[in-house]
């Protein structure tokens, strides 16, 4: 009974594993539960935000903030928004991925690259690659504060206003459903003009202390907020990912256990065999 | 029956309160302002203090803390963009200082999480690189 023991220890550690990925594939459900819940809450910021942003446009065609204009561009920023934790299938490296091709493109056409990371795997990936990082923010666990992101984002837009970087980008995981999480790239400055509804009416608000400052504390928050946004929609993914990775691990081990446990009745079986002949065998002998 | 106005207190972070208002007080930067219902339209900054909703009826008065944000008021409908932070040009500034920091910190030393995932990164690979000889010399047995 040669391997028999061997393989009941196998056994028994794979189903340890397993208990473990099963207990973190319920953690990470109920945790996703939550991030969606706190995605569906930002929405109305963002939204009423939108609404406002939109109207003073309408409102005062002829100013220009600096974040409206576009211009020659020489130096990109790219704020990479990833998980703290690893164990989450390959939620990061799909989005590193698709950075990476950007990146060679704006490379080719000469043009330099800043970034600012969020979470922990961009700032290691990057710290590898060899990327230029001028701000960061990890740990911010799973209740995302605006506060956190504050100081990380006011890097990138005043290298934006000095003139230092002409565009940024932000890359996130953007939540489909729970199966799918898409990497997506988006400009955030210059803001895209956006093909608007046109608005039907035609009066104006009255501003204090006057428009231009009203507008550009606006626009301010609202480059936070949509980052804030991408955290909180990147939490999301992260744990819906978790999840499904946690699934399939589980899955795995538990059909590794079933044909671990088929060759340990084979070798238990054969053993039997062995004795019960050999006893036949000294018995015919004596 | 008393006019009234649709109230939205929303922050960031999510929505803080939603509802109708007989009357709404709040902390603007050039004095605080009070809007009945039919209000003419108006955007304003907040500066800390305190948002007061008189709901239906006269019944309550409803308090919330606002660290700062922007006030939109529209005939029928007043929006408060609630910051939840504290917000002040030079705590901004100290934030982004220490972003920095951080940022060069990471860079410059590469210490403790750098080489944490380095090795992370090291040990993956050498485990693929033994899983890949072991089936080479599997196949050559066989």
């Amino acid at each position: 009974m040669a391997g028999a023991k061997e393989i009941r220890t196998k056994i028994g550690s794979i189903k340890n594993t397993s208990k473990i990925t099963k207990a973190m594939e319920m953690v990470a459900a109920s945790k996703m539960r939550k991030a969606q819940n706190r995605m569906a809450a930002t929405r109305p910021y963002a939204e009423k935000m939108r609404n406002v942003i939109g109207h003073l446009f309408h409102a005062h065609p002829e100013y220009k903030h600096t974040f409206m204009i576009e211009r020659e561009v020489k130096r990109v920023g790219y704020i990479i928004v990833s998980s703290d934790r690893g164990l989450c299938g390959g939620l990061n490296n799909n989005l590193f991925r698709k950075l990476i091709k950007e990146l060679k493109v704006h490379r080719d056409a000469g043009v330099e690259v800043d970034f600012c990371a969020i979470g922990n795997k961009a700032l290691g990936f990057f710290g590898r690659v060899g990327g230029k990082i001028v701000s960061q923010a990890t740990h911010l666990g799973d209740a995302p504060h605006i506060e956190d992101l504050i100081g990380t984002v006011k890097v990138m837009l005043d290298a934006y206003t000095d003139g230092t970087i002409d565009e940024i980008y932000i890359a996130y995981n953007d939540f489909v459903n729970t199966m799918t999480q898409k990497p997506t790239i988006e400009q955030l400055v210059p803001i895209p003009p956006k093909a608007d509804e046109e608005l039907k009416h035609h009066w104006d608000y009255i501003y204090e202390p006057d428009s231009k400052e009203v507008l550009d504390n606006l626009l301010g928050r609202y480059i936070e907020s949509l980052v804030y946004q991408a955290v909180v929609e990147n939490g999301a993914c992260e744990q819906s990912a978790r999840m499904v990775a946690m699934k399939s691990a589980s899955d795995n081990a538990n059909s590794l256990i079933d044909e671990l446990q088929l060759i340990y009745n084979k070798a238990r079986q054969a053993a039997i065999t062995q004795e019960i002949s050999e006893i036949v065998g000294g018995a015919a002998a004596v | 029956m008393a006019m009234t106005i649709h109230v939205d207190i929303v922050s960031a972070e999510g929505e803080i309160f939603t509802g109708m208002a007989e009357m709404v007080y709040a902390p603007a930067v050039m004095g605080e302002v009070g809007i009945a219902p039919r209000h003419t339209p108006l955007v304003t900054q907040l500066k800390p203090g305190e948002v007061r909703v008189e709901t239906e009826g006269g019944k309550e008065m409803l308090h919330f803390y606002v660290s700062g944000g922007i006030l939109e008021i529209q005939p029928h409908v007043v929006t408060v963009l609630a910051d939840t932070a504290i917000r002040a040009a030079d705590l901004d500034e100290a934030a982004a200082q220490e972003a920095k920091r951080r940022a060069e910190d990471a860079m410059a030393n590469r210490t403790s999480e750098f080489e944490y995932a380095k090795a992370q990164a090291e040990l993956v690979e050498a485990a693929a690189q033994l899983r890949a000889i072991e089936r080479i010399r599997k196949g050559k047995r066989g």
